[in-house]
């Protein structure tokens, strides 16, 4: 299952979006999460379609593997189609069987909400298969700079970030050894009612945050005992870079909502 | 325990060697507790270190050698006596400069690996310091290169193994430009083959790079490479000596708590039957020569 999840993963293929910089790319996703709202006809609805478009060929990632990863959502969004197209009354009446009464604003209402949610979720997966998360993180830390200044912990919260990051696959390697250690001692994890199960997962979790809390001080001496000592005074290895290619992004994404403002 | 202070050794240093060497960490009267109701882990505590030198500290578990490293870095504080760091006294003002010149690898690979890639990890200290980016990016390279593992700067650490993230944490350590490297049970948690990519890997460096090695482990078979040896028992120095000297000691090691390696009980089996074995001779790949060239005078 979790190999079929296309959330959070990175594909590390070589394209435009993947050399744009992070920063650039957060803005996009920022700014075109605002201007999805602003589309209100066919029109400006095929224009937020060719930008999505756009954005998934200069990807570089292959369209069938991006609609397959997101399969599992299509659920939800025929789950809101539907629900438009039953209860919008407004426009003339299409179609009637029984109860059932599907009108003409419904289904356009319908038609244009799944869009806008469908947009929405391609861009935003195209920004975890494009970024690898400590670019996102190094992003997040460089856009949030200006809020140290009314003492926000802008680099605590990247450094944090980074190493929960660091640690995901070295707790789940953990979390199996302990799973299987347990199930050796006879824990049961996969059969019982929900309330059997959710009380095999004790034997599980606690000594999983013993380990982690462990592994925590060890870190923090260890990062001591390199000198770290606050954000203060730091210099930063990883290098962010913007180009060209950003400037294009964000003029793009500039007369994209201008047109979207004109057009609706 | 009072046999312990009896049996003590003598301080045997090699004589022309010690008008040379620069005495480099001191330890003078240091106590510690870590609660104050426990037990001492450290009482009364002396000894030195000196420049270019590879000790080895052995003991049990709870004898206090991670102690000791932990007050060489400042980590901790001792209650009493003072620890001095290049003739300097370890304080709250000067532990940024000691810890400097004292680089640490920890036991477990994994609880000291901080960047999400190799490249990311070493380069942490170096940020730490303020270093310009330029010459980050120089020593990283550099220091990735020295442990070999310059092939894998882009590497995750979860696809490494424990010797690989070791070596990386020597190059991390490394890059810091430290003068003396600590190794607190930095092998114990690897496979055979991984400690000796590790030791082989810190032989080669403080060769190169004339560092003070700091090796403090329960595994006697790393301590016998080592210049000197400083054997812990129970918070105090039991003995100091070359390796030659402690494994005379034998069945008081046992005592002790450590295991004396395979090597060590061989010679002792061929002497008790009657062959002579130098003293000198600790090793294992010195005791091959000098039983093939036995078997041929037979």
């Amino acid at each position: 299952m979790m190999e079929k999840m296309i959330f959070g993963r990175y594909i590390p293929v070589d394209s435009p979006l993947h050399k744009m910089d992070p920063r650039a790319k957060l803005l996009t996703i920022i700014i075109f999460i605002a201007v999805v709202f602003l589309a209100d006809n066919t029109l400006t609805y095929g224009l937020l379609a060719i930008f999505t478009l756009a954005a998934i060929w200069l990807s570089n990632i292959p369209i069938k593997f991006l609609f397959n990863g997101l399969k599992f959502l299509f659920w939800i969004i025929l789950f809101t189609f539907f629900l438009h197209i039953f209860f919008t009354k407004e426009g003339d009446l299409l179609y009637k069987f029984g109860f059932i009464e599907i009108y003409q604003g419904g289904l356009r209402q319908g038609i244009f909400i799944s869009l806008r949610f469908f947009f929405l979720l391609l861009v935003t997966s195209l920004l975890t298969l494009t970024t690898t998360p400590i670019e996102i993180t190094d992003g997040i830390e460089s856009l949030l700079k200006p809020l140290k200044k009314v003492g926000f912990p802008v680099h605590e919260l990247s450094l944090m970030i980074s190493i929960a990051l660091r640690f995901i696959p070295t707790l789940m390697d953990e979390t199996d050894k302990i799973m299987k250690a347990q199930m050796a001692r006879g824990v049961d994890f996969s059969e019982g009612t929900i309330k059997q199960r959710a009380k095999a997962v004790v034997p599980l979790l606690i000594p999983l945050f013993i380990n982690a809390f462990k592994r925590a001080e060890e870190l923090a001496t260890a990062m001591e005992a390199r000198g770290y000592r606050g954000g203060e005074g730091r210099t930063k290895y990883r290098l962010l870079k913007w180009g060209m290619i950003d400037n294009i992004a964000i003029l793009t994404l500039f007369i994209l909502t201008i047109l979207l403002l004109l057009l609706r | 325990m009072f046999l312990a202070k009896s049996v003590r050794l003598a301080f045997v240093f090699r004589g022309e060697m010690k008008s040379m060497a620069k005495e480099i960490v001191r330890f003078q009267d240091v106590t510690f507790k870590y609660d104050e109701n426990a037990s001492y882990a450290l009482n009364g505590v002396n000894f030195s270190v000196y420049e270019g030198e590879w000790l080895a500290i052995v003991g049990h578990n709870g004898s206090g050698k991670s102690t000791i490293a932990k007050l060489m870095n400042g980590l901790i504080f001792p209650d009493s006596g003072s620890i001095y760091v290049n003739g300097k006294e370890i304080s709250e003002e000067t532990v940024w400069d000691v810890r400097d010149l004292v680089g640490m690898v920890f036991q477990n690979p994994d609880n000291q690996f901080v960047g999400t890639t190799v490249q990311d990890d070493v380069a942490f200290g170096l940020e730490n310091h303020g270093i310009p980016r330029e010459e980050m990016v120089k020593r990283v390279h550099d220091s990735l290169a020295k442990v070999k593992m310059d092939q894998f700067l882009n590497q995750e650490p979860h696809h490494l193994s424990g010797g690989q993230k070791q070596r990386v944490a020597i190059a991390s350590v490394l890059a810091l430009r430290p003068a003396i490297i600590i190794l607190d049970e930095a092998t114990s948690m690897l496979d055979p083959r991984g400690r000796s990519e590790v030791l082989g890997t810190v032989r080669e460096l403080k060769n190169l790079n004339n560092l003070t090695i700091i090796s403090i482990t329960h595994d006697l078979e790393e301590a016998v490479k080592a210049d000197r040896l400083i054997v812990m028992n129970r918070g105090t120095v039991y003995a100091e000596g070359t390796p030659a000297d402690i494994f005379l000691m034998d069945e008081k090691l046992v005592e002790l708590g450590l295991d004396i390696p395979f090597t060590q009980k061989l010679i002792k089996k061929f002497k008790e039957n009657g062959y002579h074995i130098p003293d000198e001779i600790l090793h294992e790949d010195k005791l091959v020569d000098y039983l093939c060239k036995l078997l041929q005078k037979i």
